[in-house]
């Protein structure tokens, strides 16, 4: 077991380092194979170590590698247990296929290996996230990243706007992980450890409420920063300059989801914190209508697609903070699945347009591209949530268990069900605007359905879109059995007995089913359908200007004082200390330079008349004079 | 008469003395290499005598390790005053001042 699971993180690791190296020798296509194989060969190694707890029953085991920090007793060490077990699978699978897509879509770019070695890369960092045992190594996953996500957004550095986007990520996500850091340290003062098992083991008796809350408000404010919730999440539409796969792998199937994954990991905390719980709950129910707003207005098929992520992430947030972790993870799977679904398709489509990503001059293209259409066609039903997809089973278990918790989480719930409706239209739009519709692209294009690289991953994906909601329905529990080993200390919350939760589920579907409707109505008629012009579209499509608030806020502020730093501290102050003592040297050797006169006599004179002076003093010394 | 230590060390206050002059008054690099050797062989009379007197062995072995020394020195001092000349077919060391601040 020790060896699989250690397998598992070496295979992307090796891909990494070998792709780093002789990537560029390697070259296309057999970098991104070695990239895909490892990824593929690390999913089948993780469903083989999973099969124990596919048979219930088998609890976590730590897998160490060695001593890190003995200071802090932080050893490198990986938890392998039915959560990090069903994260595993998730990234490895999902990331398999999307570098399998990634061969077809970056075919011909000059980057290509070094493309894949940013992947494998990312598959490494996020594994070392799932399987951290300890918060320490958590951190370093977390870090990590980061760090791939900034070079995959700005692979094409070239591009001043992919460069900036991939700084603004790292630089927001910075402001996140200040939360995170001071958590951690708040964590060691209490524990003295970084150690999950005996941190959670320990944390009633320990933590009194007010530093459990400290603790968890900190790690909200660092999940916030990684999983692009109100008020952190503006690097997020942003990083759709990244290439598609990118987005589809770390902007919607697995980095984003590490906030979540972390809340869900640290479920302890959390319930001796209730006012943290209900602010995780509070913020992902807010960022869930907030964005689903934004998305309506947009029209780059990807950043509908990004706001769309921010939305679905603002469910898994107020899933968990629901302690509904259990149905937090469900999401957290079947958005992987149908949104990465949606990204690549999208990505498909823009391939298809030769890059052009603006929904407005697209239109018509499904029976141009019917895989593409199809595979979309499903995950735009499952994030919909119309029964059987798979979004419909996971969105409706968050939905009935927040409002079997009746009270002021019914308002939640409440906000819950309008982000449904809302993203049930925007979607619709987005379908409507790209597949439908007469053609709006210039006639010199000539779209045809992507190779099959690209096609058999949308496939895959897609019948995992269709599927993948019947691991955890009403009737059979198989994810909540799977999970419940791993929230051994943690009250998950069910959803309400009887028949409520059936009756959430049919008025949700079918208000879903009312927005397409309604959508339909005003678009595919072409008389009725909106300019998509006024101030309302023009402040949804700006994203209620939140960025250039941000913009004269901080940099408004930053820029003076960085300049003050730059000029008057920097240059003014640390060089002027450095150049002043060169010029203080240089003035003492021009004073100095006349003794040296070159003739040997003057040398000679003066080594007579040190001798003499030192005779002198010895002699002074003796008592002769 | 006898020659009491007294004397030798006169004798080696002389030829310091008038080794010393020679080097600080004389132009011509050869003569004040010489004199640099008589400076050398002052100071080794003193240690025989002072090594005589007090009836150890310090002082000649002092004078061997001196008389190495002064050996490479005269190898490589005479070896630079040579190759000066042909370059510049003089001795005097007031011609080379290069090293003038």
């Amino acid at each position: 077991m020790d060896a699989l699971v250690s397998l598992v993180l070496l295979l992307p690791l090796g891909g990494t380092v070998l792709l780093l190296g002789m990537g560029k020798r390697i070259g296309e296509p057999l970098a991104g194979w070695i990239a895909t194989a490892s990824v593929a060969g690390s999913f089948v190694l993780t469903a083989v170590a999973a099969v124990d707890f596919f048979e219930g029953g088998a609890h976590g085991e730590v897998i160490g590698w060695f001593s890190w920090l003995p200071a802090f007793g932080v050893d490198a060490a990986f938890l392998w247990d039915p959560l990090s077990a069903v994260m595993t699978l998730v990234v490895t699978g999902v990331g398999a296929l999307i570098h399998l897509y990634s061969i077809g879509y970056m075919h011909g770019d000059p980057g290509f290996g070094r493309f894949f070695a940013y992947m494998n890369l990312f598959v490494t960092s996020m594994l070392i996230l799932v399987l951290a045992d300890n918060f320490a190594v958590l951190f370093v996953g977390w870090e990590l990243v980061g760090l791939s996500s900034y070079l995959l957004i700005s692979f094409w550095y070239e591009r001043p706007a992919a460069a900036s986007a991939g700084k603004k990520a790292f630089i927001v996500n910075r402001v996140g992980d200040v939360g995170f850091l001071v958590a951690l340290m708040l964590v060691f003062a209490s524990f003295g450890t970084f150690s999950f098992e005996s941190v959670f083991e320990r944390a009633p008796e320990v933590l009194d409420t007010g530093t459990a809350t400290a603790i968890t408000l900190l790690l909200l404010l660092g999940a916030t920063g990684k999983s692009a919730q109100l008020p952190l999440y503006v690097w997020l539409p942003d990083a759709m300059e990244g290439p598609t796969p990118v987005s589809a792998l770390i902007h919607a199937a697995t980095m984003v989801t590490a906030g979540v994954y972390m809340v869900a990991r640290t479920g302890v905390l959390f319930e001796l914190a209730p006012v943290s719980a209900g602010t995780v709950a509070t913020v992902g129910a807010a960022t869930a209508l907030y964005a689903a707003t934004i998305a309506i207005a947009q029209t780059d098929i990807k950043r509908v697609l990004a706001y769309s992520t921010i939305s679905q992430l603002g469910y898994m947030f107020l899933a968990v903070g629901s302690a509904a972790y259990v149905a937090g993870i469900f999401h957290l799977m079947t958005h992987a699945f149908f949104k990465a679904l949606l990204f690549l398709g999208a990505g498909a489509v823009i391939h298809a347009l030769e890059d052009e990503q603006d929904m407005r001059r697209m239109g018509g293209l499904a029976r141009l591209m019917p895989v593409t259409f199809a595979t979309m066609l499903v995950a735009w039903l499952a994030i919909s949530g119309i029964p059987p997809f798979s979004g419909f089973w996971s969105k409706d278990e968050i939905l009935a268990i927040v409002f079997g918790r009746g009270g002021a989480w019914v308002a939640l719930w409440a906000v819950g069900l309008l982000t449904a409706v809302l993203t049930a239209g925007y979607m619709a739009r987005l379908m409507y605007l790209t597949f439908f519709g007469e053609r709006r692209w210039s006639d010199d294009l000539h779209p045809h359905e992507a190779p099959a690289t690209m096609t058999v991953p949308l496939v895959a994906l897609g019948v995992a879109a269709l599927v993948g909601g019947f691991v955890n329905t009403p009737w059979r529990l198989g994810l909540e059995h799977f999970l419940e080993p791993a929230f051994e200390g943690v009250t998950l919350a069910h959803p309400p007995e009887g028949a409520t939760p059936w009756v959430l589920a049919i008025v949700t579907a079918a208000l879903a089913v009312l927005a397409i409707a309604f959508v339909a109505q005003r678009y595919v008629v072409a008389e009725r359908r909106p300019a998509e012009e006024g101030r309302a579209w023009g402040l949804l499509r700006a994203g209620y200007h939140v960025d250039e608030a941000y913009g004269g806020i901080f940099v408004g502020m930053g820029a003076p004082a960085a300049t003050w730093m730059a000029r008057d501290v920097d240059q003014r102050g640390i060089d002027g200390l450095a150049n002043g003592v060169g010029w203080l040297t240089q003035a003492l050797g021009r004073w100095m330079r006349p003794l040296q006169t070159g003739y040997v006599r003057t040398y000679g004179l003066a080594l007579l008349a040190g001798a003499v002076a030192l005779l002198g003093w010895f002699l002074t010394r003796a008592g002769v004079f | 008469m006898t020659v009491t230590p007294g004397w030798y060390m006169a004798l080696a206050a002389v030829l310091f003395v008038i080794g010393g002059s020679g080097l600080l008054l004389r132009r011509n690099a050869l003569i004040m290499f010489m004199s640099v050797e008589l400076m050398l062989n002052a100071v080794n009379l003193t240690f025989v005598a002072a090594g005589r007197e007090l009836n150890v062995l310090d002082g000649q072995v002092s004078v061997f390790f001196v008389m190495v020394v002064a050996a490479a020195e005269v190898v490589v001092g005479l070896a630079i005053i040579v190759a000066v000349f042909r370059r510049r077919s003089t001795a005097s060391v007031d011609e080379l001042a290069e090293l003038r601040g």
